[in-house]
């Protein structure tokens, strides 16, 4: 709260100042959200999970995604095939990505997350 | 605004802030800085969570994972583990006490189960210093659709239709106390948020004005509205200094934005609000006592009527309602009236907020729907009684509410059926006692409390309550006499009929219900000299059964009075006359042989 306010002086203000902090607390919503889950086993972040990590972040900023939960989740014992990301959407089964590397990140958000295309080259399986 | 991945959630509410969630909060920021997770892992402060035995809490979203009496050492492992390699900390989860199950997400807790949290949803779950977060919930538009849509007697209406009630005690409807006061002709008209909760045990209020402060500014905003009022005073008690902070910031934050001040939302609204910090007093709670006190005058009660709805503070007219009820009117305006009256009981609706407190398993602050049982309520979400004794009663509404006993755990929460018990719904205390209480010395603690907080400006609360305290005293002392029952029941009712105020007009409360359904214990201390739940010490007596002891001396050389006497390996004997009844011999004895009774 340290730069100079703008004063609200209608109720359109107060609403857009509403969108604009909605993804304040969007983050703690129990709503159905697209989740994305990185793994961050020591064989994940060897591979260069962290990397994975912030694209991931960076790309739902880019995009003003806030539906989004970014998860992270240990070894699930596929070591030689991380870095490894996990999609799901609300109500489909759980898409594991395998091998992903940041420039892959851009197309899994934008046609998976976005558009509920699976990439097909970069799939590994379901999870579930 | 850049995206967090992360939430953690830092409970900061009193309770948690004594048992050291700064520091936790401190080492959050530095762990996190540590591995270069700043960016993404935001870490914030919030009001009270409710669960304040399992402080401090940590809430981690979006998994919604819920840690309990965290400590600042724990840290370092959930920032590793948990927030870097997305495992969970077990061993920082909450276990429920009654299966002994660590219990992982917020949402399967038994403890919130039962509940419905509406006054407090956003306590706990927004940072109560960003008015931001409260604008991103909704926060404000309730005050908007009033403004720009509705008429002032549209708004009165509308609460009128919700069915809410005063949550201050009383349960008088709010809707028509509103109308009283935008009926009183005048150019100058008050709204006051009492806050001024002094019931024992009792910390409602102070979670929401901790955990939410700007739904209850909101809600006098909508208030002072609809009865032509432009300016409001809360009248906080000096004692809730983070209360009185949170408030200042809250009242800074929407000032600076416009939403408190001068033509708010361009519709020619006004609206200033000041925190008046009372002092203490319990009777400041009584609403003509507290405007004397934001006039600067002394603190006592004067006759209604006239009400404060034709004369109140400053001679003007005037509308008090308490924290609970302003904090509900947001969200009735927001919601619509219907959705609100489909919560609760015919007469009771929407939802209650209790400070659950004494012999149970997860003591702090609940928010049931009208309407549910104290079975409910002590033994689910509450978790049973501690160390599985068996249950006793509960005392609800604090000194001016009474006991409720066995044959009342199935009875519906609402203001009709306690008030039919002897108990009042009261703003919201739930002391549970189990069979180690006695309800002699359980009254006696109340009558105490209002007879010490009594102004004495009128004879029957300021005398009466002291001849009541007087004979209560010297019943837990052993020299009660025969009389005495009915000495208790013809003051009590005097009282209750004669006093100017409620405090007086409940004080007798807690003795009367006590009489009536645990008559054999007081007869138990009058006649027989002995107090059934060993409580009163007067009435105990510490013996050495002989055929146990084995001389060990152990007690003789623990007893701070030097009143046993015996030698080693020989049978040792408490003198009576000069035993103070402390009972370091019985915590001493190896071998079990001194006997209480």
């Amino acid at each position: 709260m340290t730069e100079e306010k703008k004063k609200i002086r209608s109720l359109d203000d107060l609403r857009k100042i509403k969108e604009k902090t909605g993804d304040l607390t969007s983050a703690r919503s129990e709503q159905d959200k697209v989740k994305i889950i990185i793994g961050m086993g020591t064989c994940g972040i060897a591979a260069g999970a962290r990397e994975i990590m912030n694209a991931v972040l960076k790309e739902l900023e880019v995009r003003n995604l806030h539906n989004v939960a970014v998860e992270t989740t240990g070894c699930i014992g596929m070591c030689q095939n991380e870095p490894l990301l996990d999609v799901i959407r609300p109500g489909e089964p759980r898409i594991t990505y395998c091998a992903v590397t940041p420039p892959d990140v851009s197309r899994i958000v934008s046609e998976h997350v976005v558009n509920g295309r699976i990439v097909q080259d970069k799939l590994f399986g379901r999870a579930d | 605004m850049a995206l967090y991945r992360a939430h953690v959630l830092i409970c900061h509410g009193t309770g948690c802030v004594s048992g050291g969630a700064a520091k936790v909060l401190d080492a959050f920021k530095e762990e996190l800085a540590k591995k270069g997770l700043e960016q993404e892992v935001l870490v914030i402060a919030t009001g009270c969570h409710g669960m304040c035995e399992f402080g401090p809490i940590v809430v981690v979203y979006p998994e919604g994972t819920f840690y309990s009496q965290v400590h600042q050492s724990d840290v370092s492992e959930i920032v590793e583990e948990h927030l870097y390699k997305g495992r969970i900390v077990t061993r920082l989860l909450y276990r429920e006490p009654l299966t002994a199950q660590k219990v992982c997400h917020y949402k399967e807790i038994p403890f919130y189960g039962k509940q419905h949290r509406i006054v407090l949803s956003n306590c706990g779950y927004i940072n109560p210093d960003n008015i931001d977060e409260y604008i991103s919930r909704d926060g404000y538009q309730a005050l908007g659709k009033c403004l720009v849509e509705m008429t002032p007697e549209a708004v009165v209406n509308e609460m009128k239709k919700s069915g809410l009630r005063g949550r201050g005690g009383g349960g008088f409807p709010t809707g028509l106390k509103w109308s009283f006061c935008a009926a009183t002709p005048g150019d100058k008209k008050y709204v006051i948020c009492n806050a001024d909760e002094g019931d024992p045990g009792a910390f409602m209020d102070r979670s929401i004005l901790e955990g939410d402060p700007h739904a209850v500014i909101e809600g006098m905003m909508i208030g002072a509205y609809a009865m032509g009022s432009d300016e409001g005073y809360i009248y906080c008690r000096a004692e809730y200094p983070l209360a009185i902070k949170r408030l200042q910031t809250a009242i800074a934050q929407a000032t600076e934005y416009g939403l408190l001040g001068e033509n708010i939302l361009g519709t020619g609204f006004n609206f200033t609000l000041h925190i008046k910090e009372g002092a203490g007093a319990f009777v400041c709670g009584e609403e003509t006592a507290l405007m004397a006190s934001i006039e600067g005058q002394r603190g006592m009660p004067r006759a209604r009527p006239p009400f404060p709805a034709v004369k109140g503070l400053w001679g003007k007219p005037t509308n008090i309602n308490n924290v609970e009820t302003w904090a509900n009117v947001p969200r009735i305006i927001l919601q619509g009236s219907e959705c609100f009256a489909a919560m609760g009981t015919e007469k009771s609706k929407g939802t209650k907020v209790f400070a659950l407190t004494g012999k149970v398993k997860n003591t702090g602050l609940v928010e049931v729907p009208m309407g549910i049982t104290i079975r409910e309520i002590v033994f689910e979400i509450g978790g049973g009684i501690i160390g599985d004794k068996k249950f006793k009663a509960v005392q609800i509404g604090g000194p001016s509410g009474g006991c409720l006993v066995d044959e009342h755990l199935d009875l519906p929460v609402d203001y009709e059926s306690l008030t039919a018990a002897g108990a009042i719904m009261g703003s919201g205390g739930l002391v549970v006692l189990d069979e180690g209480n006695c309800m002699v010395d359980t009254a006696k603690f109340f009558l105490e409390f209002t007879q010490r907080e009594s102004c004495g400006k009128c004879v029957p609360c300021r005398e009466g309550t002291k001849k009541m305290l007087d004979i209560l005293t010297r019943i837990t002392e052993g020299k009660g006499e025969p009389e005495d029952i009915d000495r208790l029941l013809y003051l009590g009712n005097q009282i209750k009929d004669a006093s100017l105020c409620a405090l007086g007009g409940t004080a007798p409360n807690p003795v009367l219900t006590t009489l009536k359904y645990f008559r054999d214990e007081y007869e138990a201390h009058i006649f027989d000299k002995k107090c059934p739940a060993g409580v009163c010490q007067s009435l105990l007596s510490y013996t050495i059964i002989p055929e146990k002891c084995i001389g060990c001396n152990k007690c003789a050389r623990n007893c701070p009075v030097n009143c046993i006497a015996g030698k080693v390996k020989e049978v040792h004997v408490i003198d009576q006359e000069k035993c103070i009844k402390c009972g370091a011999c019985m915590d001493n004895c190896p071998v079990g042989a001194v006997l209480k009774g």
